[in-house]
């Protein structure tokens, strides 16, 4: 890694502290973004979200290899150090470098698949929620099947019936086997949200449906479903490495965290470093999007609005 | 009624389902009546009040008028329009002849639209105005319901219960409409606020000749308003008459104790209270025969009473009571 | 004259607003005394701080955000219940002051039935045994009216009518046959027959077992009808106090007049706004409590306002002189008092 690697780094980090201090003062001239940064963990959990989505982005800048190079064939499972502050992998190549450029797949992939996950739930939730009735009781009927079935095995079955899958169907099939909980937290907001006066309000001016749902409805009840997306992005990301992991997921040799695990696996005794900073990095990242979840709960919670 | 009414409605009735069996794919298991029957003529320009405890269907009437709820059989009219009959379209077309000021101040506007916004809104929806002439229309709408304009940027939270009660009139008003169901539009104020929307509404009505069905449980804020009045018990109208002469002389049992359960703020009034037994029946098991039979306080109530429910009848040339002794008046209170 | 049986001083109850900006000065500075067996009724429109000010009574104020500022007073037959130790509190809590709320729904609690709750003050304070408490809280289901008891007892909230809910309310807050009841907005929440009904039995077990009553309300027609002396409240503080037939006869504070003249009455002549006649009303908003205005709070709003009520805070003044009731038993927080001229017929809007 070259000095230029390291600074690129530093800078980095600088950027992602940057973030979080403009985030900050803007939010604390609101009561809801004070009571965000009032939590305890949402200052760390989006300095370290800020950081590897930075990282993702500049990754050509603090990567010193290409995510594919092997290095040469005599430096496999190298320990970390300067040179290689990570180590390498098994097949000679820098797990700094593959961690860069990973985290653009796996947080690309939780973005993607979370944003899929989140506007269908959301769709089907607010249908339900306001028409009621047969539209609704069907939708949830379908819902509490989709909610029966354990989503792994689902995904491990269309992967294995579809050879070779590309990676946009992979984020596709994510999403659509994400979104059932979110309709039901959104349909349950909306059953509640169509009784108040604003809506009827709105019904007797004249609106159609779909105007009453997109401009009075869905934008009341923003809050569960941001807090169910931020969540689920963790959520997705687990679950893509766990595929990749099964080798079903993020195909060799592009760079995944899951994957990365998986080829590190094999030398875990020998060479650790390889299969634990992929793993090191999940579990931060994840551990900081729940932390933003649970401020942004706390911030978002209308309960709180008028105190 | 009079030919001149603007508003008709005539045997409205409205049943609700309640909890179906079968995992609510079966019958229901009973029927709650919300409103059961209901007929009243508002000439235009002039004021119905609509009086009831609550559950007495008083609401559910005024907006099934407005088909936010759909009433299950009956007749409403405006102008010789037959309301029910109105397709989407015809229907999208009523509703800027008709419109319905809410209760509660703060559930009525939408928390995340500004004052502005909220505003613009019906004007987009039925082409009325954009740009230039919306803003002007509003800053207008704004002045008559006596609000600054210096709000127009205001969020709901932002204002007053008073405040908020302007905006949701200003809302109403801004489709021109010619008839305004308002739905306790006072209820939920202060005292000295409930007097200043009280007497904005009545300043409109003069200014616009709006015609207002004013839905109500405060019997005094009704006198004060009304021109005429109907009393509503158990999704039915017991008794309707010219506001002075229900005043003056009530003439079912039930408005007689209604009127003399308001507390009046004057220690010196010497009056007899009329205390009613018991809570009012569920409109889910309605009692037979007359539905005010088991609290009431009449002298002559009797077994005719407790079988044989009274129509609602002219009694005197004005006044309609539902009670087999309304001939002979009861004591003032 | 007898000792009263409760004696407010001076008291401050403040919140931190959430912004964590500002003081909302909730209470501030609110005096008043009750009689035993008195009914006192406590006048005000939302935000006045009536309410606050019963809640600090039982110290029931939520801290943080609020609290009771050190100089205040509450005296409870003699002991100062803001010195008292939690222990000591609990002993006169639901036993000696009771309290009933406006929402009779949100107020008991769904899963014991009636009995179990009216009992448990009575096994809390008087120690009595399962079968006694219960047959304790049959006769208080008698006491409030309430139709079939033996059988109602085992009943649970959800059975019951709002009105049935209000009498299993105040059954629990008169198990222990309190001193003092505080009944905040008691009849709010409920229609006009039914408010007639719980009136009259607050009336009567008032009359029954001869103790104190609050009665906390925004409706004049209730205290009318119900108690022997009024505090008006505004902006946190007292505005007036006065006997009830007193204070309705002869409205001191601009306030109470201006109440008075803007709600609608049955007893007025019919068909005011047909016949061209206006509701007087009070132009304006309450203020909010973080901001009150500056000398008087009510200056902005009052017709008679002048130069001394915009600088100069009133205290409350004794307007005993001016009529015909004894010293101390009518006081008004007003400079008119001092300048009577100037009460001249104000511009109506």
């Amino acid at each position: 890694m070259s000095v230029w690697n390291w600074l690129a780094l530093g800078g980095a980090a600088v950027v992602a502290l940057a973030v979080v201090a403009e985030a900050r003062r803007r939010a604390l001239s609101g009561p809801r973004g004070r009571r965000f940064f009032r939590h305890p963990t949402a200052m760390p959990g989006t300095f370290v979200l800020a950081f590897f989505v930075t990282i993702a982005v500049a990754a050509p800048a603090v990567a010193p290899y290409p995510p594919y190079y092997q290095i040469d064939v005599v430096h496999p499972d190298q320990p970390p150090s300067v040179r290689f502050p990570l180590g390498t992998d098994p097949l000679s190549r820098d797990v700094w470098s593959r961690l860069a450029y990973g985290a653009r797949i796996s947080l690309g992939i939780g973005t993607l698949a979370m944003v899929v996950a989140v506007t269908l739930g959301a769709a089907v939730g607010a249908v339900a929620g306001y028409f009621r009735g047969s539209v609704d009781a069907a939708l949830m009927r379908v819902v509490d099947v989709a909610l029966a079935m354990p989503r792994i095995f689902v995904l491990l079955m269309a992967v294995a019936l579809w050879e070779h899958l590309p990676l946009w169907v992979l984020v596709l099939l994510i999403g659509l086997t994400g979104w059932f909980g979110t309709s039901r937290l959104v349909r349950a907001e909306v059953l509640s949200l169509r009784e108040r006066e604003f809506v009827s309000a709105a019904r007797a001016l004249g609106a159609r449906s779909g105007h009453i749902i997109f401009r009075h409805v869905l934008p009341n009840a923003a809050a569960p479903i941001i807090v169910s997306a931020a969540l689920g992005i963790g959520n997705v990301m687990l679950l893509e490495a766990g595929l990749s992991f099964l080798g079903m997921g993020v195909p060799s040799p592009a760079p995944s965290w899951g994957n990365m695990i998986a080829d590190g696996l094999p030398k875990m005794a020998v060479a650790p470093w390889s299969a634990t900073f992929p793993g090191l990095a999940i579990s931060l990242v994840v551990m900081a999007l729940n932390a933003i979840g649970d401020a942004l709960r706390d911030a978002l919670d209308p309960r709180r609005e008028t105190a | 009624m009079t030919p001149a009414a603007l508003v008709q409605v005539e045997g409205l009735v409205k049943h609700f389902p309640g909890e179906r069996r079968w995992f609510g794919l079966g019958r229901p298991r009973s029927v709650v009546r919300a409103v059961d029957g209901v007929s009243f003529a508002i000439p235009a320009g002039s004021t119905l009040g609509l009086v009831g405890e609550s559950g007495c269907g008083k609401s559910t009437t005024g907006r099934a008028m407005l088909r936010l709820i759909e009433p299950d059989r009956g007749r409403v009219t405006i102008d010789g329009q037959d309301v029910l009959a109105l397709g989407a379209r015809e229907l999208r077309a009523l509703r800027r002849r008709m419109q319905i000021v809410f209760q509660d101040p703060y559930g009525s506007l939408n928390p995340r639209m500004t004052v502005r916004q909220t505003l613009v809104e019906p004007l987009a929806i039925h082409r009325i105005a954009i740009g230039r002439e919306a803003e002007r229309r509003i800053a207008a709408l704004l002045e008559e319901v006596g609000l600054d304009p210096a709000f127009e940027g205001s969020y709901p939270h932002e204002l007053s219960g008073g405040q908020r009660q302007r905006v949701g009139i200003a809302r109403a008003l801004s489709v021109e409409p010619q008839v305004l169901v308002l739905d306790e539009p006072v209820s939920a104020l202060d005292v000295s606020v409930q007097a200043q929307v009280l007497n904005l509404l009545a300043d409109l009505q003069a200014r616009r000749r709006l015609t207002y069905l004013f839905i109500a449980h405060d019997l005094a804020v009704v006198k004060h308003i009304a021109d005429q009045v109907a009393v509503m018990y158990l999704g039915k109208i017991v008794e309707h008459a010219p506001a002075p002469a229900l005043y003056a002389g009530p003439r079912h049992p039930y408005t007689a104790s209604l009127l003399s359960a308001v507390p009046v703020p004057d220690p010196t009034a010497q009056r007899q209270r009329i205390v009613l037994s018991g809570d009012v029946p569920s409109p889910a098991h309605p009692p037979a025969g007359c539905p005010f039979h088991p609290r009431c306080p009449h002298p002559k109530k009797n077994d005719r009473c407790r079988t044989e429910a009274p129509a609602l009848r002219e009694v005197t040339p004005d006044q309609r009571v539902a009670c087999h002794f309304a001939e002979e008046p009861l004591q003032p209170s | 004259m007898t000792e009263p049986l409760l004696r407010v001083r001076d008291l401050k109850t403040y919140f931190v607003t959430e912004q964590g900006r500002g003081t909302a000065r909730a209470v501030d500075g609110v005096s008043f005394e009750v009689q035993p067996g008195e009914t006192l009724g406590i006048v005000g429109e939302s935000g006045c701080g009536k309410t606050v000010t019963s809640l600090s009574i039982l110290r029931l104020i939520p801290e943080p955000p609020g609290h009771v500022r050190p100089g205040s007073f509450i005296e409870f037959e003699g002991r100062n219940l803001l010195t008292l130790e939690p222990r000591e509190l609990r002993a006169i809590r639901g036993n000696e002051i009771a309290m009933i709320f406006q929402e009779p729904m949100t107020s008991l609690n769904p899963v014991f039935t009636v009995g179990d709750q009216i009992a448990e003050a009575a096994i809390v304070h008087q120690g009595l045994g399962r079968a006694a408490a219960r047959a304790r809280a049959i006769e208080m289901l008698r006491l409030v009216g309430i139709p079939d008891p033996d059988e109602r007892v085992d009943h649970y909230p959800h059975q019951m009518s709002g009105g049935m809910r209000q009498r299993v309310m105040i059954a629990m807050a008169l198990v222990c046959r309190p001193k003092l009841l505080i009944a905040d907005e008691p009849t709010t929440a409920l229609d006009v027959t039914i408010q007639a009904q719980i009136l009259e039995l607050l009336d009567r077990l008032q009359a029954e077992l001869g103790m104190a009553v609050m009665l906390i309300t925004h409706d004049l027609g209730v205290v009318a009808g119900s108690a022997d002396r009024v505090v008006v409240m505004y902006a946190g503080q007292v505005v007036e106090q006065a006997p009830t037939p007193e204070l309705f006869a002869r409205p001191l504070h601009p306030y109470t007049e201006g109440l008075l003249a803007s709600v609608p009455r049955l007893d007025a002549p019919p068909a005011g706004a047909r016949a061209g006649g206006r509701l007087h009303s009070i132009p304006g908003q309450v203020p909010a409590a973080t901001a009150w205005p500056s000398g008087c709070r009510f200056h902005p709003r009052c017709p008679y306002a002048w130069d001394r009520c915009r600088a100069e805070e009133p205290p409350l003044l004794d307007a005993a002189g001016t009529g015909g009731t004894g010293p101390g038993s009518h006081t008004v927080r007003c400079w008119l008092l001092t300048e009577p001229r100037r009460r001249t017929p104000a511009p109506r809007p």
